[in-house]
């Protein structure tokens, strides 16, 4: 895929809404098109997984294992991000990814990503701003499941 | 006592015809007057005192048609000993219903809108008859979107009627459970997580809440960073309702009696009293 093509689509991506066109250049140089067969593993708990996703297409799994089951406790669908701790570069993946359909999404590699917001401070504050908008949904969405607030009421009484 | 306290009191014998089981812990009863006239029609978000003989009353959302004036239908779900025993009822069983009470969802004002329904849990039951009432006045809306979140995918209540409704023409239906199994092929996550798959127009919008009011108010922060107006935003309030007309106060949420203020409320309404702590 050419490279404007591929700006044409980032331009489009939520991900990068407010970003300036330099910086959506630099993520479309960066940017590596993937497909995921319905039911792949994406990546794995644990995995020292280093790829950052934006998706286009398709459905994704978050799901973290139990003893004897599996949980599903989050998905993400076409204009939403997956594997943003790639980005900091620490540990392996909190949850196991799985494509609940044919997925279609761009790839970065989270080591490159540092070394260009380390090059240009002005795209790493947005790639990080944008990121943390990322994370903060998802810790406000977390809190709420914890809360479990479909319970019985009489369940809750502690 | 007055003919109209009488009225609000006089309980009227109601025969058990259906008994569906929706989930492991909700059921849905219709029920039609021993004898008589039929029931009192009802607007969609009305609810009924509903007497279980020897064990108490209770109020319950009307979750059947408006348009069907032969029976009422409530979906109730089994968390103590009265509702516990309204659901036991079978096919035959009398019970006693008063009403029905309190305010309506605004479908006459929402007319020449889109329709965002978002329920969460047993939260749909009061919502269903708007969207009854939708699918039968097509013309009259816009598009309806539902947005219905529940804790698992075994507690979706009508999951037959949530797909046929998602065929509807104009019509968008997006489920989500908070945790889902390996069968579970849909959206995991809460409710306001949805929001990202939808294109509002904010302005030619009308949304309708009802679900724990936790959620409400997160609902409701999103539709208002989306542009919906305040006063488009109405929701279904629970409190603790014994009497349904007024009279003994228990559900009294600041200048209001929810019973007969509500349960329908403008969020306008109920803005200041939403973020009140231990209110």
């Amino acid at each position: 895929m050419e490279s404007k093509s591929l700006e044409e689509i980032l331009r489009e991506h939520p991900f990068l809404q407010g970003f300036k066109p330099e910086h959506i250049r630099k993520m479309a140089e960066m940017a590596l098109e993937v497909q995921f067969a319905r039911d792949q593993i994406i990546f794995r708990e644990g995995q020292e997984s280093g790829l950052f996703f934006l998706i286009l297409s398709g459905k994704v799994a978050l799901e973290v294992s139990a003893p004897g089951r599996i949980l599903r406790v989050q998905t993400l669908e076409a204009g939403e991000e997956l594997g943003w701790s790639s980005v900091l570069g620490e540990g392996g993946k909190h949850f196991q990814a799985r494509s609940l359909e044919t997925v279609r999404a761009l790839a970065f590699e989270g080591a490159r990503l540092r070394q260009a917001c380390e090059q240009d401070p002005s795209f790493g504050y947005a790639l990080m701003r944008q990121l943390l908008r990322v994370v903060a949904e998802r810790l406000q969405a977390t809190r709420l499941q914890l809360l479990d607030l479909y319970a019985p009421r009489a369940a809750k009484l502690i | 006592m007055s003919a109209a306290a009488e009225k609000i009191l006089a309980t009227t014998l109601a025969r058990v015809v259906a008994v569906e089981r929706e989930t492991h812990d909700t059921f849905t009863l219709s029920v039609t007057p021993v004898e008589g006239e039929p029931p009192e029609p009802f607007q969609p978000g009305q609810f009924s005192m509903v007497y279980v003989f020897g064990v108490g009353e209770l109020p319950i959302s009307i979750s059947g048609d408006p348009a069907d004036t032969e029976r009422l239908v409530y979906t109730v779900r089994s968390v103590g000993q009265a509702t516990h025993a309204l659901v036991s009822r079978k096919p035959g069983d009398v019970i006693g219903v008063r009403g029905p009470f309190g305010t309506a969802w605004p479908v006459k004002e929402a007319r020449g809108k889109d329709v965002l329904i978002v329920a969460g849990g047993i939260g749909l039951a009061p919502l269903r008859p708007v969207i009854y009432h939708v699918l039968r006045n097509r013309d009259d809306y816009v598009r309806l979107i539902v947005l219905y979140g529940a804790r698992s995918p075994r507690d979706l209540l009508y999951r037959k009627q949530l797909a046929e409704w998602g065929r509807a023409p104009d019509t968008q239906v997006l489920v989500t459970v908070d945790y889902g199994g390996l069968s579970w092929r849909g959206h995991v996550g809460v409710v306001t997580t949805l929001f990202r798959q939808l294109r509002l127009h904010p302005a030619e919008t009308v949304a309708f809440i009802c679900g724990p009011e936790i959620m409400m108010r997160y609902v409701i922060r999103m539709l208002e960073a989306r542009g919906v107006a305040p006063q488009d935003i109405y929701l279904s309030m629970e409190r603790n309702m014994k009497c349904g007309a007024g009279f003994c106060g228990h559900c009294q949420l600041g200048p209001y009696f929810v019973c007969k203020d509500g349960p329908v409320f403008s969020y306008r309404q109920m803005q200041p009293w939403l973020d009140l702590h231990e209110l």
